[in-house]
């Protein structure tokens, strides 16, 4: 069997997705606190305490700024935790995928699953900050419903990179090196915290590289009742990330599990 | 009869190292067929290859006359697998691993799943155990969950690498008595093991490999025909001056010595007991020779790590 081979994706994937689904009802409890206490923290704490000095950023109340960004960066980390530690553990440790790739269900199905769960997760902590948002009285307007399937797509797209951490990790130690080096710097250049405008302008330009801006760039108008620009772009982008990582993690795999 | 697996020249190799060395052969519908060989012979490579989880090096494997690695998955789907080392979902109960197996092979979750899982369980002795979580089970009993989940798709045949390793004898027997089971329902039953007693009670015919290589086939009772004497005179705590002695006055009689025991290997014992009667303090057993004889003399006795 060729490794390179492109995959192609059964409805098996949907059984990993499910096994996931039955995981996390299980410990519904701690997730959820995680889930909403983590942004409410944030927003509270940033939004209203640092909004206090800044005022308006862009044409929004600080608070606003924020809340619609950390929409998308939390699918990002949410999606990169999913697909690296709680993946490794079930491809290493566990021995999840062993058991699992003894059925008809391969790679190609188990990786495809593993995506859709890391980005029904990033739906999940998306919601709940949105809800927050709601309450704080940022969130503008019915449209803000559509940033749901974005988060979906923003967590798939930051899904497959994870996975290809967690065929190249021989421990839990090497994610700090993915987080390190490139989940933080990309949180704090893309546009959450401040406008990707205010960055020089050779920095704006390898910025756009990201996909965290553009993700960025559909849940900012979304969320406070904007018009969207270059819609299309910026999913493309999204879109983009998906696949490629999509297949380098399946063939990662191969070589990892297929030997 | 159809084989139900066949391979012919069928090779692996990881750069240099040959893990299996063209190897050929049938494993016949509705039997026992069993891998013996020491550690790192190639046999746990071999079942992977059957599964289409180790892609080989050269050489034709196909199982249900289907090729591999072309139908790997259509193949899996009609196969059931005990792997080396339990690998059991220890984020569910005993039934829920069950009934996620039974998703990952595509099966529908209704009533009748739901029938099959108690049944399966009751099968496994741990009907008691419905909703316990796998990590609170014994070994025995997550083998025997192990062999459980691998019916679950009701396949045509069963890949078991080392099912007993590591269990206690009680476990031990339980699960030989399922595996005999499952073969008079007709089951073909594929399994390796480095225990002799294990492939002379289950196995109809068996293969002996070392090295990546075939050394023989046959049913357990050939291969100790085949290869060795039929009577052993086993003696233990032999000082040298023993040693000397009982070569000197023992002949007809295949010797061999390691540490301080001594294996004589005979056709007729007759000449040979009367002989060892007569000599004082000294403790020596008489059986029939087994298909560890065989095993030792195939593969020699030195230490594999």
């Amino acid at each position: 069997m060729n490794h390179w081979q492109l995959p192609r994706i059964r409805r098996n994937a949907l059984a990993i997705w499910q096994r996931n689904v039955l995981v996390w009802k299980r410990l519904l409890g701690p997730a959820l606190v995680l889930n909403f206490g983590e942004p409410t923290l944030y927003l509270l704490g940033l939004g209203f305490g640092l909004g206090t000095f800044i005022g308006d950023m862009g044409d929004m109340p600080y608070i606003a700024f924020l809340a619609s960004g950390i929409v998308a960066s939390s699918a990002m980390t949410t999606a990169s935790f999913e697909g690296m530690y709680s993946v490794f553990t079930r491809m290493v440790p566990q021995r999840t995928y062993e058991a699992i790739m003894a059925t008809p269900t391969d790679i190609d199905d188990i990786l495809a699953g593993e995506m859709l769960w890391c980005a029904t997760k990033a739906v999940i902590s998306a919601t709940a900050i949105l809800i927050v948002a709601l309450l704080l009285g940022v969130v503008h307007g019915w449209q803000a419903i559509l940033v749901i399937p974005v988060v979906f797509l923003i967590g798939l797209c930051f899904a497959g990179p994870a996975i290809v951490m967690s065929s190249l990790a021989s421990n839990y130690d090497f994610f700090n090196y993915y987080f390190v080096l490139i989940i933080t710097p990309m949180f704090i250049v893309s546009g959450v915290f401040y406008p990707v405008a205010t960055l020089p302008e050779l920095m704006q330009g390898f910025v756009q590289l990201l996909p965290l801006p553009h993700a960025v760039a559909l849940t900012r108008p979304l969320v406070t009742g904007q018009e969207v620009t270059q819609p299309l772009l910026h999913i493309g982008v999204l879109c983009l990330y998906t696949v490629i990582s999509y297949y380098i993690a399946v063939v990662m795999v191969r070589k990892k599990l297929l030997i | 009869m159809s084989a139900i697996v066949s391979a012919r020249q069928l090779q692996k190799h990881y750069g240099d190292y040959i893990a299996v060395n063209g190897i050929d052969f049938d494993i016949p519908r509705g039997k026992c067929f069993g891998f013996l060989g020491p550690n790192g012979a190639g046999k746990t490579t071999t079942l992977r290859m059957i599964l289409g989880l180790t892609p080989f090096s050269s050489g034709q494997l196909s199982v249900f006359d289907l090729a591999i690695p072309a139908h790997s998955r259509d193949i899996r789907a009609r196969i059931g697998t005990v792997p080396q080392a339990d690998n059991l979902d220890p984020d569910f109960t005993l039934a829920e691993n069950l009934r996620m197996y039974a998703r990952y092979f595509g099966l529908k979750l209704n009533q009748a799943l739901e029938q099959r899982i108690d049944s399966l369980l009751e099968f496994a002795a741990l009907s008691e155990r419905r909703d316990a979580r796998t990590d609170t089970l014994s070994g025995g009993m997550q083998r025997r969950l192990t062999i459980a989940r691998a019916l679950i798709n009701n396949p045509d045949l069963i890949i078991l690498d080392e099912p007993t390793t590591g269990l206690d004898p009680q476990a031990r027997h339980v699960i030989w008595s399922r595996l005999n089971e499952l073969r008079d329902e007709g089951k073909t039953l594929l399994l390796t093991t480095h225990y002799m007693e294990e492939a002379e009670r289950l196995c109809d015919e068996l293969v002996i490999m070392d090295h990546g290589k075939i050394l023989d086939q046959g049913s357990p009772a050939e291969l100790i025909k085949r290869h060795v004497e039929p009577e052993v005179i086993e003696l233990r705590g032999c000082d040298t001056e023993t040693v000397n002695t009982i070569r000197n006055n023992i002949s007809s009689c295949r010797i061999e010595h390691l540490g301080n025991s001594l294996y004589c290997y005979t056709q007729d014992s007759g000449p040979q007991l009367e002989f060892l009667r007569n000599q004082h303090g000294l403790t020596f057993t008489h059986r029939p020779a087994s298909l560890e004889d065989v095993f030792l003399k195939l593969t020699g006795r030195e230490l594999r790590d």
